[in-house]
């Protein structure tokens, strides 16, 4: 099975790899998957006062393509607002990084790490 | 360009020069059938073949006339027990075999229980990949035709008790067949000492080439079975079709450098293995060994590396040849069955990678190797939230995890 550059690339040279303080109010997480299914993603964002997304980090437990796919949304969602954000989708990372069929889960799963760094964000900040 | 290792001798093994040496003139100028018995040309084929055969029957302590020679250890783990089934079926019709068994042993199990109206018990292993004996004993009963049970596993390259096992066979008058791909070179063997009624050997896992393997069938008393394909009768009747002179002695000579090498190659494995096994773990933490640390045989190491999947770690090394599993089972992302047979976690089994080592494997290869594995485990390890958690000392087993 031959590797897309794009998610090599991804996966050897992963970007905003990291955490931040999950305790702070800017900063929402989202921490999707199981071990025992072989993914575990940790996404990370920080939101300004205006609702932009200033920074994102991750760390993930999977194979190349869970890596790369949360190195890529990290890279996207960065000073994007929440909305857009939100608005991401699964295919349009499984088609930058061409993943094959076997290995979509990935991005699903990406999507759902964004989803709920959003709604935990969402959550802390409820006035 | 940087080199490829292999480390997947479980898998395949490249064919010995020494052995290529032999097998050529048998694709040329000596092109007889071996089963002609008219002229000169058939009698040298069927020379070479038989020498082939002896050469295969020395290894395991056999008669030559007790070797068929098939395409390969599948074919004659499907001849052993579905032609063992066929003949004495209507007498006894109940299989014990062993849950991490091969699948060709697994699913020709599971054929005759679906179609042939077989009870097949599938006996569990321990932690360390070895059956019980005693759970053995129990499960055998009047109507018990046939035990099988691997030599060497496949995986985990553990050895299971032959001795024993063929022991308890013999005094309740049960068959006993062994599929001994992975044993031949590694564990001596003795069909007489060991009780084995039937064994399966390949060639492609000692450095013989692909599509070649033989069937040891018990003489004495005699053991009978139902040829699987209906033909001339060649293999004296058990398996019809042309031998090919060429792989039979190509499979003769695999088996003869063996019974002369086995212990130093045996050796020069041990030190390999324990150079490769103290590299990694001195660097790193919480490295497990799969399967029994003391019957395994030393050309296997089957690792879990806590909190790291093993496909992303199997990116990272890609110069490095190892396998997540068995080469059959290699395109599922599926954790290895038998890791699970043994008791080991799911997020554990998704960790683990098997490296195979042979005769072709140098201390430069290992060395190579080992930096590459302790660089990339500590890479990945900086990228795993598992990880991350683990030193902040969360219960990972704690957590409510969302499956998916």
């Amino acid at each position: 099975m031959a590797y897309s550059k794009n998610l090599i690339d991804h996966y050897e040279n992963p970007r905003n790899v990291g955490s931040m303080d999950k305790e702070s109010k800017e900063v929402g997480t989202g921490l999707v998957g199981a071990p025992a299914c072989g993914d575990v993603m940790k996404l990370q964002i920080k939101v300004s006062n205006s609702g932009i997304i200033e920074d994102a980090k991750f760390k993930t437990f999977g194979c190349g393509s869970a890596i790369a796919s949360s190195s890529l949304i990290t890279e996207w969602v960065k000073g994007k607002s929440v909305d857009e954000a939100h608005s991401i989708k699964n295919t349009e990372i499984a088609n930058h990084l061409a993943l094959p069929p076997v290995k979509i889960h990935c991005s699903v799963l990406a999507e759902d790490a964004i989803k709920a760094a959003i709604a935990d964000y969402k959550d802390k900040n409820k006035k | 360009m940087i080199k490829n290792i292999y480390f997947d001798y479980q898998a395949t093994t490249p064919v010995d020069p020494r052995v290529i040496d032999k097998m050529i003139p048998y694709f040329g100028e000596i092109y007889g059938n071996p089963h002609s018995r008219n002229h000169s040309y058939g009698w040298e084929a069927e020379e070479a073949v038989e020498i082939a055969r002896e050469n295969v029957a020395n290894i395991i302590g056999a008669n030559p006339k007790e070797i068929i020679f098939t395409s390969g250890a599948t074919e004659s783990n499907n001849l052993a027990i579905k032609g063992l089934a066929d003949f004495y079926g209507d007498k006894k019709n109940h299989i014990i075999t062993c849950v991490t068994e091969h699948k060709c042993v697994l699913e020709s199990c599971r054929f005759l229980s679906e179609k042939k109206g077989f009870k097949v018990t599938y006996l569990p292993v321990k932690s360390d990949g070895l059956i019980d004996l005693k759970e053995l004993k129990n499960a055998i009963t009047s109507k018990t035709l046939l035990v099988s049970i691997m030599g060497v596993h496949n995986e985990i390259g553990v050895i299971q008790p032959l001795e024993e096992i063929g022991e308890i066979c013999k005094k309740n008058d049960v068959f006993f067949h062994t599929d001994c791909a992975q044993a031949i070179g590694k564990i001596p063997l003795d069909v007489n000492q060991m009780n084995i009624d039937l064994m399966s050997i390949s060639g492609h896992k000692i450095y013989a080439p692909k599509g070649v393997g033989a069937l040891y069938v018990r003489r004495k008393p005699r053991v009978r079975i139902s040829a699987m394909m209906s033909g001339g009768g060649q293999e004296r009747g058990m398996r019809s079709g042309t031998l090919s002179p060429a792989l039979c002695v190509g499979l003769g000579e695999a088996c003869k450098i063996y019974s002369e090498e086995m212990e130093t190659e045996n050796k020069k494995l041990e030190k390999l293995k324990n150079a490769f096994l103290e590299g990694i773990r001195s660097s790193c933490d919480e490295i497990y060994l799969n399967g029994s640390e003391e019957k395994r045989v030393p050309g296997n190491l089957n690792l879990s590396f806590a909190y790291i999947e093993g496909e992303s770690l199997m990116m990272g090394i890609k110069n490095l040849a190892v396998s997540s599993g068995s080469a059959c089972t290699s395109a599922s992302l599926e954790p290895s069955y038998v890791l699970k047979a043994l008791g080991v976690e799911e997020e554990l089994a998704h960790t683990s990678l098997r490296i195979g080592l042979g005769r072709f494997t140098t201390e430069e290869d290992v060395k190579h190797a080992v930096n590459k594995i302790v660089s990339e485990v500590k890479r990945l390890r900086a990228l795993s939230p598992l990880w991350e958690m683990a030193q902040d000392g969360v219960d990972l087993t704690k957590i409510n995890w969302a499956a998916h």
